[in-house]
């Protein structure tokens, strides 16, 4: 492929011999490289223009005697990605860091310190992240030498939360238990007056070793596991994991199989979206858009269940195929469904869009700027509401994506306002994807059976979800089972932003900037 | 504003009067499977593949040869896409089961106040209960309400299987909840561990850490479930 080429001849002429380059799969490029040159070539890549999609680590010291970092960037020009890959002895469990050149990175080198204890050297905050201050130093979950059902013992903290002090600055601590029905996470404001000036947020209490769970298991037995990682994004997550094994397996699905999972890809976007435009109503005390959302979110949740028997799609992927097929009957109802949906979710719009009070408080509240949205790599709505044009749809086409024509929105302001507007935008886009494909249900067998996978090989796989680009990083053992799985959401990368967004509002317009991002704490924290 | 009351006029009551008529899923729902004695060869590949292992066999007995724990069952279909003989997927979802200990019924014969409780979900139970709030489920209608506070909470509604990270909060939030309380597992994650087990990261099941009185399978329950669940845990159904 020519436009892999250029880039290879690029890496050539910096790194030489030091270098080794393989093409993989249909979209990828697989590199070797030593440790100490991955700074270099870090900044060489982001000079390029391709940002750090994924980072993770694997244990292969039964296999090479090494650990291994796999670095994963995209080039969204030319749709294919790059991924690095550096090996670590076990006499010197470090490597330096990148964060300091590479922003994004920062959360993946901590979190690699805490499961696999390996040091990124020259790395700005090395607290722990993915594991909490009564973990046991010297434990590392993800190494294979530590057992899945080992009970851990708790010790005396060593946490140290970043706090503003000063003559009227006071500590608000929120959480992990909310007042709403939401998910466990913990904030610590530090405020003067009403003001937010930091903010530091503690997560992975969810942490349920997902991952580690699916490791030594075969792709279809882990494939539970994956549908479980996340509700409300299941079916993106699923599809990024069957996209990885098939790649890995050398699996073509057919067109069919394509167009069945773009139909359930978007109706998931669009019960997200809905439901979301509506909840951020919650955020600023207007009921009467977020009963309208979560009817008709309901209406979309109630077309699920009627038409693939779950109301958070589960259960229809599965790699090599999917397992429910969409008759003309149903395709009639989805089509009528959307059709009552569009006229109601416009006239809910132009009403919420014409209310003085709620427009008040989204607009100008919130602002994530573009400049730390492409550092940190934010992505999916909460990018694009801020000036970055990225959408995999149609950077990196998968399922069905190159087969119809949409538009990605963007908006500048990065406000809470952006935010809705992106996703009202998308909900069209999608009731429109959704009506080329079942215009044009090509025939076409459900379910291939998976080919032989090569031991030790790996691949990525990765989806727009509602909330932006969900990757997954799967490695293959020996015996045709699971080695190493990571998922990296969006909102893992989204999160970060966050604090960002705050200082300079107050405290009571928080829960509305959060609902905004819609971000999920379960396929963060896994 | 006018534009917003002639809204609301317009779209009239969307309110589900459940319990009182039935709310049946349709044909190809995802439901607990169904074992058919007469078909079954006894060769035992569903327990097998089983991806929670709730499914027990008793071997030489013909009769109840089979037996799936609906505590543990997450729906996945595997059961009856290996078994095309004797499996077959049920639309059943209401199984609520509860410990009896006769709780302390009297005190919560009006409203009730419910605080939610997340430790460890994947975010589907918790969306469920969110339905409950909502236009459609609308659990005021009969009497319970979400409050902010385990301090003003009657009844526990939790969510996952209690992660290592979050055991304590589990702990301080029923400790903070005041007798008489009644604690509700909602989930396979909750009342089992589900998928998660027990590990190093989850404890596999809230009753490992807290009492639970009542048990609400299902992978997420359907709204249906949760409502069946509540009334059943203050003596209402
Ligand atoms: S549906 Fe899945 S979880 Fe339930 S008994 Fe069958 S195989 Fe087990
Ligand atoms: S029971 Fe199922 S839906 Fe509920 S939290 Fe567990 S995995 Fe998610």
């Amino acid at each position: 492929m020519i436009r892999q080429d250029r880039v290879i001849a690029m890496i050539s002429s910096c790194f030489g011999e030091g270098v080794i380059i393989a093409k993989a799969h249909f979209n990828e490029l697989h590199l070797e490289i030593d440790k100490n040159e991955i700074p270099i070539l870090a900044v060489k890549l982001r000079d390029w223009g391709f940002p750090l999609i994924q980072l993770t680590a694997a244990d292969e010291r039964g296999n090479t005697g090494h650990f291994r970092l796999f670095y994963t960037f995209a080039n969204d020009l030319e749709n294919f990605l790059i991924v690095v890959s550096v090996s670590i002895a076990e006499t010197e469990l470090s490597f330096p860091s990148i964060t300091e050149v590479v922003p994004a990175a920062h959360w993946y080198e901590r979190e690699i310190q805490d499961l696999f204890g390996l040091d990124p050297i020259g790395h700005p905050d090395k607290r722990c992240l993915a594991v909490h201050e009564d973990w046991p130093e010297g434990l590392y979950p993800l190494r294979k030498d530590f057992s899945f059902d080992f009970e851990v013992p708790r010790t005396e903290g060593r946490q140290s939360y970043d706090r503003v002090e000063g003559e009227g600055v006071m500590q608000v601590p929120v959480g992990p238990i909310h007042a709403g029905i939401i998910e466990p996470g913990h904030f610590l404001f530090s405020a003067v007056g009403d003001t937010v000036i930091n903010l530091e947020a503690r997560l992975f209490f969810t942490h349920r070793g997902m991952e580690k769970l699916t490791e030594g298991k075969t792709p279809l037995d882990a494939f539970p596991i994956v549908e479980r990682i996340c509700g409300a994004c299941s079916f993106s997550h699923a599809t990024s994991y069957c996209q990885a094994i098939e790649k890995l397996s050398g699996t073509e699905v057919s067109t069919r199989v394509n167009y069945i999972r773009t139909v359930v890809l978007e109706l998931e976007r669009l019960y997200n979206h809905v439901g979301d435009v509506g909840n951020i109503c919650a955020g600023v005390g207007f009921a009467f858009g977020t009963m309208h959302g979560a009817r008709l979110k309901e209406d979309i949740m109630r077309l699920n269940e009627t038409v693939f028997g779950s109301r958070f799609l589960r259960g229809i992927n599965t790699p090599g195929g999917v397992r429910r097929d969409i008759s003309v009957l149903d395709s009639d109802l989805i089509l009528a469904t959307l059709d009552k949906l569009e006229l109601e979710f416009r006239e809910l719009v132009e009403i919420l869009l014409d209310t003085n009070s709620y427009m008040d408080r989204v607009q100008t509240t919130g602002i994530l700027f573009n400049q730390i949205a492409r550092d940190l790599h934010a992505v999916g709505p909460a990018a694009r509401a801020s000036g970055v044009d990225r959408d995999v749809r149609r950077d990196h086409p998968y399922a069905a994506y190159n087969c119809v024509s949409f538009k990605v929105p963007v908006y500048e302001q990065g406000d809470v306002l952006a935010r809705v507007k992106v996703r009202i935008d998308e909900t069209y886009e999608s009731i429109n994807i959704i009506r080329q494909i079942l215009a044009s249900m090509p025939n076409g067998k459900l379910i291939q059976t998976l080919g032989e996978m090569i031991p030790y090989n790996y691949a990525v796989g990765m989806t727009e979800s509602a909330r932006g680009e969900n990757v997954h990083f799967i490695m293959i053992g020996k015996d045709q089972t699971i080695y190493r799985y990571m998922v990296r959401s969006a909102s893992y990368v989204n999160w970060p932003v966050i604090p960002s967004t705050v200082p300079g509002n107050i405290i009571p317009d928080f829960p509305v900037i959060n609902k905004s991002f819609e971000l999920c704490y379960s396929c963060l924290d896994r | 504003m006018l534009r917003l009351f002639r809204k609301s006029l317009k779209t009239g009551t969307v309110t589900t009067d459940y319990p009182q008529t039935p709310s049946v899923p349709g044909t190809g729902f995802q439901g607990l499977p169904v074992w058919q004695v007469q078909s079954c060869v006894q060769c035992g590949q569903c327990a097998d593949i089983c991806p929670t292992k709730a499914i027990k066999l008793q071997s030489g007995k013909k009769e109840a040869f089979w037996i799936v724990d609906p505590k543990k069952c997450i729906f996945c279909g595997y059961c009856v896409e290996v078994c095309t003989r004797a499996i077959v997927q049920g639309e059943q979802y209401e199984f609520v089961e509860s410990v009896d200990r006769a709780p302390q019924v009297q005190a919560f014969k009006h409203s009730v106040h419910i605080r939610h409780l997340d430790s460890g979900s994947c975010n589907a139970c918790d969306w469920e209960m969110t339905t409950l709030t909502g236009p459609v489920y609308d659990i005021q209608r009969m009497g319970f309400d979400f409050v902010a506070s385990p301090r003003h909470a009657d009844v526990l509604m939790v969510t996952g299987p209690v992660t290592r990270n979050l055991e304590i909060a589990v702990h301080k939030t029923f400790a903070a909840t005041p007798a008489p309380k009644i604690v509700l597992a909602v989930g396979t994650c909750a009342c089992s561990g589900g998928i998660c087990g027990k590990s190093y990261a989850s404890s596999g099941g809230v009753n490992n850490i807290i009492p639970v009185d009542v048990f609400i399978p299902g992978c997420p329950p359907r709204p249906q479930a949760l409502i069946q669940g509540l009334l059943k845990a203050v003596g209402r159904a």
